[in-house]
């Protein structure tokens, strides 16, 4: 059994006072990607949200054996969780360089810093063509490519993945999965990843949980999850 | 022609002025988005401690240097206590602030100094500069002092991680705070570098248009008109339009028929009219568009 990395008790959310989770009960492996599937609106993207401070929660966390729940957002980043958002958090009128740097907002080893913008660009050659353009202007596939280029140079111990694959033409996702293999195989990054398209997740995944309307009413190996029937004719499409 | 480019730079250099101001909006108005109506009181304060600095016997430069650390903490300090526990307060409130804000330094600055109109000394002299009468040399070093002042700026926000921290923040705060970047610092940073950058623009105006409590009545305005002109989103264009504005406000006074010295206040309100009608994101700002 791989070391707990992040453990969730009766984790609730709320916009204003309406609930959208209801008591969440989980735990992310380290090294691992764990992945939460389920349609619009079961409260995957809140999950995240709630796990990096963005929204009012009760309940329990904990990372790395820390109680975290109620941290600020920054702080929860200094800690090492890498969020990349929905619609990726792109900050369009800086360049692609900038955005790369403000990864390291954190981090004050300068030589390191530079390494691990090199490295993104070998992961990423595409954007280190375009190094110097506004981030604005980079393709949906390009800027998902940055979000996660920009958490990578967090030197994350979690990171925090919504939607990779959102808005993306098909062969974009293929290229974003590949690499995220890549990075969970190479680089040993612990993920938690959201995902509509469950048939990419499961294929990454160790773990899976599936959630409906704001609770997690499955969870196993993403393996069994892929081959459990009412979840392949739910989620899968055959 | 010599009475023009003679106005031109007299233009520049009180347009200097109003670009600061104008910056010192801007940057307020990106990290809270909100105007800052005592923004100019805050630089008429400042100056107040400038004159008080002086009248200690301090020399002219060690009372400029340390008027703009003192304003610099005391924006810091004034965001921190007020505005910090007012962050998701409606925008009424926010108003209602500025303008206690606004009387609190006023009628402070009066009780401490009293209204009496003070002179306050020019520190590079009133001969004209090479001998001709195009530029005087107070002109000349206002506009020196102000372009080194905008000069470093620039280069903090272009070239210091710092700066772009700040830019990260007024661009996208939520994702600010998702690469760990403590927002609410940044936002207080802000506001300590509008309150030193005013603080710039009192001391050089002050010679001109001498120190009492109400002296950046007017030049608030030139300034909003300048942030107005240029984009509130836009420090680039609260500076460019701060210059333009001191350029058309002279000029008008000079070749308009009765426009003269009365009617030029009145210009700079037109062009905030004027820009707001036309094109209300400003010259250099962008238009913001929000998903709902």
């Amino acid at each position: 059994m791989r070391q707990i990395l992040l453990s969730a008790r009766h984790l609730r959310a709320f916009y204003g006072t309406t609930r959208v989770l209801h008591g969440l009960d989980f735990d992310i492996a380290e090294g691992g990607v764990t992945t939460f599937l389920g349609a619009n609106g079961a409260g995957k993207t809140s999950t995240l949200r709630a796990l990096s401070g963005m929204i009012e929660t009760t309940g329990e966390v904990r990372f790395r054996g820390q109680a975290v729940a109620g941290k600020a957002t920054e702080e929860l980043a200094r800690l090492g969780i890498a969020h990349v958002p929905e619609g990726r958090g792109t900050f369009g009128r800086l360049t692609t360089e900038e955005n790369l740097q403000l990864g390291a907002m954190a981090r004050s080893d300068r030589a390191g810093i530079a390494a691990d913008i090199a490295r993104v660009y070998g992961y990423f050659p595409r954007l280190s063509e375009r190094a110097r353009q506004q981030a604005g202007t980079l393709s949906g596939g390009e800027q998902q490519m940055l979000a996660i280029g920009r958490a990578l140079i967090m030197r994350p111990k979690l990171m925090l993945l919504d939607e990779p694959s959102f808005g993306l033409a098909p062969l974009m996702v293929d290229e974003v999965y590949t690499i995220l293999r890549k990075l969970k195989e190479d680089e040993g990054v612990s993920m938690l990843l959201v995902e509509q398209n469950a048939t990419a997740a499961l294929a990454l995944a160790d773990r899976a949980y599936l959630m409906e309307t704001g609770e997690i009413v499955m969870s196993g190996l993403a393996r069994d999850i892929g081959r459990d029937e009412n979840m392949r004719r739910a989620y899968l499409g055959y | 022609m010599e009475l023009f480019l003679q106005q031109v730079i007299a233009g520049l250099s009180t347009g200097g002025i109003y670009a600061c101001m104008a910056l010192a909006i801007v940057m307020i108005y990106q990290a809270i988005d909100q105007l800052n109506f005592a923004q100019g009181e805050m630089a008429m304060f400042s100056t107040f401690i400038a004159w008080q600095l002086l009248q200690w016997g301090l020399p002219y430069w060690v009372a400029f240097f340390l008027t703009i650390a003192i304003s610099f903490l005391v924006g810091i300090v004034i965001e921190r206590v007020v505005f910090k526990p007012l962050k998701s307060a409606p925008v009424l409130s926010h108003v209602v602030i500025f303008i206690a804000l606004f009387g609190i330094l006023n009628s402070g600055a009066g009780f401490i100094w009293d209204f009496t109109v003070k002179t306050f000394p020019n520190p590079f002299g009133t001969k004209p500069l090479f001998g001709q009468s195009v530029i005087s040399i107070h002109d000349a070093g206002m506009i020196v002092v102000i372009s080194i002042l905008l000069v470093l700026l620039f280069a903090f926000f272009r070239y210091t991680r710092v700066g772009l921290a700040m830019r990260a923040t007024a661009a996208n705060p939520d994702s600010a705070r998702l690469v760990g970047i403590r927002v609410g610092w940044m936002i207080a940073l802000g506001w300590g570098m509008a309150a030193a950058i005013g603080a710039v623009a009192g001391m050089m105006i002050a010679p001109v248009v001498f120190l009492e409590p109400n002296m950046m009545l007017s030049i608030l305005l030139y300034g909003f008109a300048g942030a107005v002109v240029g984009g509130l989103t836009s420090p680039f264009g609260a500076v460019v339009g701060g210059f333009s504005v001191g350029v058309i406000e002279n000029l008008a006074g000079t070749f308009i028929p009765y426009v003269g010295r009365e009617l030029k206040l009145t210009i700079a309100l037109a062009l905030i009219v004027a820009v707001l009608t036309v094109r209300p994101s400003g010259l250099f700002g962008r238009v913001v568009v929000t998903r709902v």
